[in-house]
């Protein structure tokens, strides 16, 4: 990306959030978790862009909008490398990567259908084990989640 | 508040909540509670028995325990017979049986069920089984066994057989036999080898393992503790591998001759036909007796569910 376009593209945003540097295959999985199509403000999705980091990235750019930090850290879960951008009056005020909790709570459900989670009305719990990969250990039965298995509710 | 004679009250409920020195206390414990079987140690105490899944060998065993401690027992064996078959949750059965008890003893088909009902009471609890999780008794008595029979925990060599994929009962005593120098040979065909997730856990914590698919003389000959588990036709998914193996893993007498005289072999019972009654007769036969210190180990977990401190002569 040149350095006119970007300049274009953050242009754009007067105040809102910019979470960037998303891995591709979680993009739509992102837009998901922060109910963009409920929105109703001005959103601007890029997928598929070049990074040197991810080799390709997504990023997704909401205007008059600030996220709970409840919603970042499930971000966090499935897009662990993301960073968000807090911009005020179109200047970037706070730049921080999503942060994933020691502990993940109600979020995240636990793949064994014989645990206590799911078959009793209580939140599920996790510990973060590992951040990279993002690997989840249930606090009731133990299983282990890491990828595809880490399925939010 | 506890008083001078007592400790305060601790649940149970996984092999790993227990530190080393935890466990070597309850092995001591259970020494002394195979001396000292009978007193009135948990007199004026209550203890409730819930079994959501029906166990008569452990409960069994449990109420035994609090027999002989002098305790009382309320509880139920037949879910069927309680409100959780009408629909009460897990959380309100539990609150409301921690009004009459000192001490809840479950066992659960879900797992991590104790964990969560040690959450919502004050009462301590025991995990009496949760499911294919944990069931921390079993492991106290496998431990006193060893210990009992070896004299010690550290540099012995512990060969468990046959189904190592689902057994819960070697998962645990893996991870209870680490904080000992232990090393491990794990004898299993390939469907039911140790999963990935315990040579990663042998591996980090530096434990030396061995992984073979024979059940061979050699290993045999260098073995200690030999801990034999049922291998079931229902785990296979391919019913033609498990007409392959299924006899591999089975003990008999003759087998014994090459092993050393401290050598015993362990089962957490029932057995089928893994190991042929004509061990039973062999000296280093020990899976009945490993049974019967059941009832030690959980007379020991019970008193430090409880915090009751145990006269001061074992100490
Ligand atoms: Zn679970």
């Amino acid at each position: 990306m040149s350095e006119k376009s970007k300049e274009l593209a953050v242009a754009a945003l007067r105040d809102g959030t910019v979470i960037d540097r998303i891995p591709s295959d979680a993009l739509f999985k992102a837009v998901d978790l922060l109910g963009i199509a409920d929105l109703g403000v001005s959103v601007t999705i890029g997928y598929n862009l070049q990074s040197n980091r991810l080799g390709k990235k997504g990023i997704i750019k909401v205007a008059d909008t600030f996220f709970s930090p409840e919603t970042l850290s499930r971000i966090a879960i499935i897009a662990p490398t993301a960073v968000v951008n807090t911009i005020r009056d179109y200047e970037v005020v706070d730049k921080q990567p999503v942060a994933l909790p020691g502990e993940i709570v109600g979020l995240v459900c636990c793949d064994n259908p014989k645990c206590v989670s799911r078959n009793e009305p209580i939140p599920s719990r996790f510990e973060v084990v590992d951040r990279n990969p993002v690997t989840l250990r249930c606090h009731y039965c133990e299983h282990e989640l890491s990828g595809d298995s880490i399925v939010l509710k | 508040m506890p008083s001078a004679n007592e400790n305060p009250t601790r649940s149970i409920v996984s092999i790993a909540d227990l530190s080393k020195d935890e466990i070597l206390s309850l092995l001591k414990l259970a020494a002394y509670f195979e001396e000292h079987p009978n007193s009135r140690l948990l007199d004026g105490k209550v203890v409730a028995t819930l079994f959501f899944e029906p166990s008569t060998r452990t409960r069994l065993s449990f109420e035994t325990a609090v027999n002989r401690l002098g305790g009382r027992i309320i509880g139920f064996s037949d879910p069927a017979a309680t409100s959780t078959s009408k629909g009460e949750t897990l959380k309100d059965t539990i609150k409301m049986v921690a009004n009459y008890v000192d001490l809840i003893v479950m066992r659960h088909y879900l797992e991590g069920a104790a964990r969560y009902a040690s959450e919502v009471t004050e009462v301590p609890v025991i995990n009496a089984g949760d499911g294919a999780h944990q069931h921390p008794s079993q492991t106290m008595l496998d431990l006193y066994s060893i210990f009992k029979t070896q004299g010690r925990l550290d540099d012995i060599t512990v060969t468990m057989v046959g189904d190592l994929k689902y057994g819960r009962t070697v998962h645990s005593l893996l991870m209870a036999l680490s904080h000992f120098r232990v090393k491990f040979n794990f004898v299993a065909c390939d469907e039911l080898r140790m999963p990935e997730e315990f040579r990663t856990f042998c591996d980090r914590n530096g434990i030396e393992y061995r992984e073979s698919t024979d059940f061979s003389p050699e290993i045999i000959a260098s073995t200690d503790i030999l801990y034999m588990t049922r291998v079931q036709r229902e785990r296979f998914t391919d019913l033609m591998e498990y007409e392959r193996v299924k006899d591999l893993y089975n003990l008999d007498a003759r087998m014994l001759d090459v092993a050393p005289d401290n050598l015993r072999v362990l089962h957490p019972l029932p057995r089928v036909n893994e190991i042929d009654q004509d061990v039973d007769d062999s000296p280093k036969a020990y899976y009945f007796q490993q049974a019967k210190n059941g009832l030690f180990a959980r007379q020991a977990m019970i008193c430090t569910a409880l915090g009751i401190k145990v006269p001061a002569d074992i100490h």
